[in-house]
């Protein structure tokens, strides 16, 4: 099994974080990980995007080209990684900020609201959790346990309302993934 | 100990402190950054000293007084940075000290980009400051073996008096992958650390002795004395070169057709390339150097099988390393070239398509 | 025999290199006797500049460093931060502190790094064979110079003690002079102060000598000490601009 995945949105979306959450998820499973992201005057502002790399085989090269998966939280990463997916590949959008969509036939899109959807949980913040939540839906790449134990353990103590709402928005992404 | 997953940059900033690194003077640069900001955090917290300096200048020659006195001691930067250090490598290597430098090289010349690139093969290898002197060069191809070689480049550096580069990329400073961290010096193994270089270092003269007068020095105005000097430096090489050559080979067989040579960030691309063309049935190795210097010559040679037609070398940069190669297979097989700049990654794809050719 | 003078045991039995007449001894001497006087010699290190007084390191009688031009500041501060025990001073000339390591002296004084430096200021580079220096005065004549420094073109000299003495880490910053046996004895009381104050790790401690160069000045050397009273103290005047021991800021 290797999965390559792509998270790509505006800078403070929290994509580098949806990539760090996959592959640090990935890396307890037993998995091998790597993640790369953009850097530099990229992340301000502007575009922001990471390379994700699952895999049960050592990770040769980090640089994702053809991702297995391309979360799109905004239309330029549309525009920018869209056409790079792989042929029946995961294409998850953000529809809040891609007016345009994906005009591809041949990936499986999974357009939401997640912006919406967050706003609805409370919390702008989640909306990288219901990201994830569709990727786990849909590909079950990592565990949703994975990622609960994980959150908890240095949420809890922290900020346990916030830590209930991104569990919420997990399962609210789990859903949109399975259907 | 359970893995941790960790940017390049500090896994080796973590690692150096295990390794009893206490002292660390730097100035900030991408794509280094992670680097300095992790050793502004930790270092108090291990009491040491953790300074930010007004240039790569100075810091290289706060390395130069820390290494005098005995200290393992670090500084870290990228390439332009590492340009302005160059100066105090010189002085370093001259007056045989040992220090750790960490280059997380970026896209040149000039201020360049800050993607990263391998454009400093060159200097890192062939002195890079001015005068007669090598430092050892280790190249990682991964987070693990980043954090890895913080260790064992101050093992170097102490064991040969000596700087000891890490020559690492934007990619590697960047990336986070799973790593684990060896256990850190005991106190007692500390102990052993900071008093290890008193027979030359400055110290205190705790027993008064009226004869103790060491010199921290790079400068002989007596030709013959210097030439002296820069002998033994070249005899002490020698040694490095024979016994801490370091390399690692993939796939490599009497029945390779291609052998691949790639270094650090480039190694991993290639990799992959070679696996999607093994799937196919096509027998390609790859010789990676771990040491970039030392070069592993000997072993370059010693890869090229039997039915190899052609040494395919990939680097980002315009062929750096391309020229040891050749030097290596000494025209006894074609040696071909395939590189990117600019910042910019080749692909396992691309690779991949010029190793296909290869075999058409 | 009644014994009057000698040589500071923390000086090595190395003959000087210095140009006859050349007070770089004096200043070497009175820094070596204040640090045997406050009984440092076993925990003192110090630094060599590039500049006539290259080989310090061979002339003082404990560890010594040697560092690039312009860089003792930033090497004293790696020996500091990674020996606490010892002592650390540097020796530099204008060339070497005022010119090419103004960065390094800057920001160690700005730190407040608990080191002495000791600034020999005669007004003009003379290892290298008497060119202009930032502290080489209006309308004077070097090789680099060879029409008088040109202020409209090179700037004024730069006072370096004014220029730290803006900083508000450093402790002690004075002025003295060279030029005298009675300046001389002046000097020793501000290099004492400032070894003391070493000693006791009160802070940076800076002390700036006015000396001569009579080889490139081309003045003997009883003549190039009257020139310099009357053509170097009017601009560098003698004097304490900073000793926080002494309620002095």
């Amino acid at each position: 099994m290797k999965a390559e995945l792509i998270c790509a949105g505006f800078g403070g979306q929290g994509v580098l974080t949806i990539g760090k959450f996959i592959a640090k998820a990935g890396m307890k499973e037993g998995k091998n990980v790597s993640w790369l992201p953009s850097y530099g005057p990229e992340m301000r502002g502007g575009t922001a995007n990471v390379s994700t790399v699952v895999s049960d085989e050592p990770i040769a090269s980090p640089i994702v080209s053809f991702p297995d998966i391309l979360v799109a939280l905004n239309q330029p990463s549309i525009d920018k990684f869209g056409p790079s997916v792989r042929e029946n590949g995961v294409l998850i959008i953000n529809s809040n900020m891609c007016p345009h969509g994906c005009k591809r036939t041949d990936v499986q899109i999974i357009s939401a609201p997640m912006s919406d959807i967050a706003a609805e949980i409370g919390s702008p913040m989640v909306l990288n959790m219901i990201a994830i939540g569709i990727i786990i839906g849909k590909t079950g790449l990592i565990k949703y346990e994975t990622m609960e134990e994980d959150l908890t353990s240095f949420m809890k103590a922290k900020n346990p309302e916030l830590l209930e709402k991104n569990l919420i928005a997990i399962k609210r992404g789990i859903e949109l993934g399975k259907q | 100990m359970s893995k941790i997953l960790m940017k390049g940059n500090e896994a080796v900033a973590e690692a150096a402190i295990r390794s009893g690194c206490r002292l660390y003077f730097a100035y900030p640069i991408t794509p280094q950054s992670e680097l300095i900001e992790y050793m502004a955090k930790m270092m108090p917290k291990v009491g040491g000293c953790f300074l930010q300096a007004e240039s790569e200048v100075s810091a290289i020659n706060m390395v130069y007084g820390a290494a005098g006195s005995g200290k393992r001691v670090m500084t870290s930067s990228s390439s332009p940075g590492i340009s302005l250090k160059m100066e105090g490598i010189s002085y370093l290597a001259g007056a045989e000290l040992p220090c750790v430098v960490v280059n997380v090289q970026r896209g040149g010349p000039g201020l360049g980009d800050i993607q990263p690139a391998q454009g400093d093969y060159f200097q890192a290898t062939k002195g890079g400051g001015h005068g007669d002197y090598r430092t050892i060069v280790l190249a990682p191809n991964s987070v693990q073996e980043f954090a890895d070689m913080a260790s064992e480049a101050f093992d170097l550096a102490d064991k040969y008096r000596t700087p000891v580069m890490i020559l690492a990329d934007g990619m590697l400073g960047q990336m986070m992958e799973p790593v684990e961290f060896k256990t850190p010096k005991t106190p007692e193994e500390m102990e052993e650390l900071d008093k290890q270089h008193n027979s030359w270092c400055i110290c205190p003269n705790e027993d008064g002795d009226k004869k103790h007068h060491h010199e921290i020095n790079s400068l002989e105005i007596d030709p013959y004395v210097l030439e002296k000097h820069v002998n033994d430096l070249y005899a002490k090489y020698a040694v490095i070169e024979d016994k801490e050559t370091r390399y690692e080979t993939y796939n490599v067989s009497d029945d390779n057709e291609i052998l691949c040579v790639a270094w650090g960030t480039s190694s991993r691309i290639v990799k992959s390339a070679i696996n999607e063309l093994k799937a196919e049935g096509k027998s390609i190795g790859l010789i990676r150097p771990i040491t970039v210097w030392p070069y592993p010559t000997e072993a370059v040679k010693k890869a090229i099988g039997k039915k190899v037609k052609k040494v395919y070398v990939f680097e980002l940069n315009t062929g750096q390393m391309l020229d040891d190669v050749k030097i290596a297979v000494e025209g006894k097989v074609p040696v071909d070239f395939w590189g990117k700049v600019g910042g910019i990654v080749f692909t396992p794809a691309e690779i991949k398509a010029k190793l296909e050719a290869c075999f058409k | 025999m009644e014994i009057i003078a000698k040589r500071p045991e923390s000086l090595t039995k190395t003959p000087f290199t210095y140009c006859p007449g050349c007070l770089h001894g004096v200043a070497h001497r009175l820094v070596a006797e204040a640090i045997e006087e406050f009984g440092l010699t076993n925990h003192m290190t110090g630094v060599a500049p590039v500049g006539c007084s290259v080989f310090a390191y061979k002339f003082f009688n404990f560890d010594m460093a040697q560092a690039a031009h312009g860089r003792a500041p930033a090497v004293a501060t790696g020996m500091k931060r990674a020996r606490p025990d010892m002592h650390v001073f540097t020796y530099q000339g204008d060339g070497d502190l005022a010119a090419i390591g103004t960065a390094e002296i800057v920001h160690a004084a700005n730190r407040g790094e608990h080191i002495s430096v000791f600034f020999v200021n005669n007004a003009i580079y003379g290892m290298t064979g008497g060119q202009m220096a930032p502290t080489t005065l209006p309308n004077m004549k070097t090789t680099t110079s060879p029409y008088g420094r040109n202020t409209d073109d090179i700037g004024h000299p730069i006072r370096v003690s004014e220029l730290l003495a803006t900083l508000v880490a450093p402790y002690y910053i004075e002025r003295v002079s060279l030029l005298s046996p009675a300046d001389i004895l002046k000097a020793k009381k501000a290099v004492s102060k400032a070894i003391q104050y070493n000693k006791e790790g009160r802070g940076f401690t800076f002390v700036e000598l006015i000396s001569t160069c009579p080889t490139n000045w081309g003045i003997d050397p009883i003549k190039s000490r009257d020139w310099a009273k009357e053509n170097m103290l009017p601009f560098f005047k003698v004097g304490c601009l900073r000793d926080k021991g002494e309620g002095v800021e």
